[in-house]
């Protein structure tokens, strides 16, 4: 079936509102995205489905699959509507319960449902502390899109961009728009998404080629993933309104390797897309064709920048090159071509159905909009959250993420990924936009958010980054590849304990020739987790230099651990959990640990009841 | 007479692969993907093959199995443990994870086991961050690990083998 013009997406529209609205059924939405797999949500799925079907309850209940709502932490979860119970934390044997309960008869099941902080049972997700502070103008409609059903997204006012756009916009109209609403890049370097629409419509060259950034390889983030798997048609809309304002008819969307539920529901959304008419020749009965491939990436970071994307799509390895003529004027086979990321692309649709004077209302004076951050690492409630521009570090972390995880200390929050930096406490007040966060010695980067506490080192992750980037770095300039290799080399020796004073300065040094002597980006911001740690936590360098100390215990050559001989009541927990038997003793007699064997992992340190396991 | 010397090594299924894109050149990066998944790693025989189907230098065919983390060029073993490096598992413990894997069953990231039957590989992120750290057994996600309940998982596996 293919919808033709706006009065027939309208007229289908209606029509599956009213059929929702007539409809008796319950639904049971469960949140079943890469994370909520690895959380066993496909067990609960078939729990379900065999107590449907055992209950014969197939006229009482309806079952949607939907991708990541955001709250990790607490999967995997179930919703119940119209009521909007909320069931987290679910074991397959809840399952029963929940249906007898909650389905057949109306009651709520105290055990199941989410206790804040205060020991209170919530009931409905939208009144947990996650949730409130947040702003989900993206995210929001996931729980009601089931990714591999274009109805769902079409019920959700889906497409009407679109078709607005081709209805009553001029290509240039459609640039202004997007000018005006302030939107900004947000694949990490924040450039004005309308300008670089407008630069690409002007370059004079044909074809043009429009492609969607979703290689996302800034480690511990998944921003674009719970997009794409969750709802996939709102990037192909964003792609398919750019296309026409910037006169372009072909698509790529080139998607890191690693997500495979992605790739899964982007070919599913493509593919219906097309059935209706959204991509193909005359979208919207309007002389307009447009049509999206999508491309898998090989599993290389740097090809997240975009020289080195084209270099891939085009079958090349993904080396970048210099940017002397910018890519929206030769990009892809030479021709023009406007890359944006995931994020920004779904921004697009929300621009356009809110007008730019609605949607340019939110964030601050330079960075309108939302933003969407993984608030991951050392943090109570981690997952995926969608926040107005402006708001501080500080609201983040506390109020949204509940604070630190197993009553620890807050350290430092890592922001911007290989190429941002670590800021400590004192700038837990910084607003999050694009400028105060580079200014501060970080970025806002793509949305990775690494809380770390007073068990993370920040030696340990400077040298982290700079093993990631070594491995990553194409090799292609000197400062670059050898820089560093020598960072790295440096780290290393801190961390083992054999670092020098001057080893500092040599850090700051070598920063400073890759800054200035590389070709992308990733080289010239490569050194910023290493500038950022020696500022902000210099002391720390300065335990393991001077006084050959790891003060978060995690430098191996730092730690050692013991067993308190007074303390050890030889129950032999440790000696079980130790995975390399490096624990000898006698039932019931202190326990000893040969540390030569030892790989520090902290097993037992974790493990025992007594706390008679010491590291130093 | 140089064609036929490949024609045996499953061709039939490369050439597939081959239609399936066309033929086309610059989609080289997703044909070899399928071979990938194909065979688990890209043999020889079958790179000299699409090399000289697709008038391609095998050296710049090496260099881009070279260049991406996705390709192997060594058969993998019969189970995969792929443990995640990612920021988020980092902080959480990730390498000492790896690192009492490659203890525990003498194997080192990359490599696999003499006996051929485990292959332990790292990754730089698998999206799943808030459940670090996070390991894939055999397709199977697992959040929220720790050394001695993996110990437990891969000898289950391992041991189902010897069966
Ligand atoms: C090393 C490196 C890696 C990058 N990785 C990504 C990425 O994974 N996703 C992304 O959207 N942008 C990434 N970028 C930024 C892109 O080059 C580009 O600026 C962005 O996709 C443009 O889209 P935007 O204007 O919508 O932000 C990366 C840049 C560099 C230098
Ligand atoms: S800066 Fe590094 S990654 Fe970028 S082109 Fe140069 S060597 Fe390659
Ligand atoms: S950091 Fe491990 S899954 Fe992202």
């Amino acid at each position: 079936m293919k919808i033709k013009n706006s009065s027939e997406l309208k007229n289908y529209y209606e029509n599956l509102i009213i059929k929702t609205s007539k409809r008796e059924k319950r639904t049971i939405v469960l949140s079943m995205g890469t994370c909520g797999i690895a959380r066993g949500a496909s067990d609960i799925l078939n729990s379900i489905k065999k107590e449907v079907r055992k209950r014969k309850l197939h006229n009482r209940v309806e079952i949607r699959v939907t991708g990541c709502h955001g709250f990790c932490e607490v999967e995997p979860f179930l919703i119940i509507y119209p009521q909007g119970i909320f069931y987290c934390k679910l074991q397959p044997a809840d399952v029963r319960q929940i249906l007898m309960e909650s389905i057949e008869k109306n009651n709520i099941i105290e055990r199941l449902l989410y206790t804040d902080e205060k020991g209170k049972k919530i009931i409905k997700e939208t009144d947990i502390p996650f949730y409130k502070k947040q702003m989900r103008l993206l995210l929001g409609s996931n729980r009601f899109i089931d990714p591999a059903n274009i109805d769902d997204y079409i019920a959700q006012g889906g497409y009407q961009s679109l078709s607005y756009v081709l209805g009553n916009m001029q290509p240039e109209e459609v640039i202004e728009e997007i000018k005006k609403s302030g939107l900004r890049g947000r694949g990490g370097g924040g450039f004005p998404t309308g300008r670089k629409w407008e630069l690409c419509r002007r370059a004079p060259e044909f074809p043009k080629y429009v492609i969607c950034n979703a290689d996302e390889g800034d480690p511990g983030a998944y921003m674009d993933r719970g997009l794409l798997e969750a709802n996939p048609h709102s990037i192909i809309e964003g792609m398919i309104i750019g296309a026409y304002a910037i006169g372009s008819n072909y698509g790529y969307v080139y998607v890191r390797n690693e997500y495979p539920l992605a790739i899964h529901h982007l070919n599913i959304a493509l593919q219906q897309a097309r059935d209706y008419g959204f991509l193909g020749d005359d979208i919207m009965g309007k002389d307009f064709y447009f049509d999206i491939e999508m491309v898998k990436g090989g599993g290389a970071f740097v090809c997240g920048e975009s020289t080195a994307l084209i270099a891939s799509i085009e079958g090349k390895p993904g080396e970048p090159r210099a940017k002397y003529i910018h890519t929206v004027e030769a990009g892809l086979y030479g021709k023009p071509t406007n890359i944006n990321n995931v994020e920004t692309w779904a921004n697009v649709p929300l621009v356009i159905k809110n007008g730019w004077q609605r949607y340019s209302k939110i964030g601050t004076e330079t960075s309108k909009g939302t933003k969407i951050f993984s608030l991951v690492g050392k943090i109570k409630n981690s997952g995926l959250i969608e926040v107005p521009m402006g708001i501080t570090l500080k609201q983040i972390v506390f109020d949204i993420g509940g604070g630190i995880a197993n009553s620890k200390r807050f350290k430092a929050i890592q922001t911007g990924g290989p190429s941002g930096g670590c800021l400590p406490e004192a700038h837990l007040d910084l607003p999050v936009d694009f400028d105060s966060l580079s200014e501060a010695g970080s970025m806002m980067g793509s949305g990775g958010m690494i809380v770390m506490d007073e068990d993370t080192c920040m030696v340990d992750v400077a040298r982290y980054f700079v093993n990631f980037l070594k491995e990553e770095s194409c090799g292609k300039c000197v400062p670059c590849r050898e820089g560093l290799s020598a960072m790295f080399e440096i780290l290393t020796r801190i961390t083992e304990g054999n670092g020098k004073h001057e080893d500092m300065d040599l850090l700051e040094e070598i920063s400073f020739a890759m800054k200035n002597g590389s070709l992308c980006a990733l080289g010239t911001t490569a050194s910023n987790p290493v500038f950022s740690t020696l500022k902000y936590f210099r002391d720390e360098y300065i335990a393991h230099i001077e006084k050959k100390r790891c003060p978060a215990g995690v430098c191996k050559n730092l730690v050692h651990y013991e067993i308190m001989s007074d303390a050890c009541r030889g129950c032999g927990a440790c000696l079980k959990i130790c995975p390399v038997s490096a624990i000898q003793g006698e039932k019931k007699k202190p326990h000893s640990i040969d540390d030569t064997k030892c790989i520090r992992c902290g097993e037992c340190f974790e493990v025992c009841k007594f706390s008679a396991v010491r590291r130093k | 007479m140089r064609e036929k010397e490949y024609l045996f090594n499953n061709a039939n299924k490369i050439d597939e692969i081959l239609v399936k894109h066309g033929m086309n050149r610059s989609r080289i990066v997703a044909i070899m993907q399928d071979i990938q998944n194909e065979f688990g790693y890209l043999p020889e025989k079958n790179l000299k093959y699409i090399s000289m189907k697709l008038q391609t230098p095998l050296s710049q065919i090496y260099s881009i199995a070279t260049f991406y983390r996705a390709f192997s060029l060594k058969p993998r073993g019969k189970h995969l443990v792929t443990v995640c490096l990612g920021t988020a598992c980092h902080v959480r413990g990730g390498a000492r994870i790896v690192e009492s894997i490659q203890k525990m069953f003498d194997v080192k990231p990359g490599e696999k086991t003499k006996d051929g039957l485990l292959s332990l590989e790292t990754v730089n992120c698998l999206g799943a961050c808030a459940l670090g750290p996070v390991v894939v057994v055999d397709g199977k996600y697992h959040g929220h690990i720790t050394i001695s309940r993996l110990e437990r998982i891969v000898k289950g596996i391992l041991n189902e083998n010897k069966k």
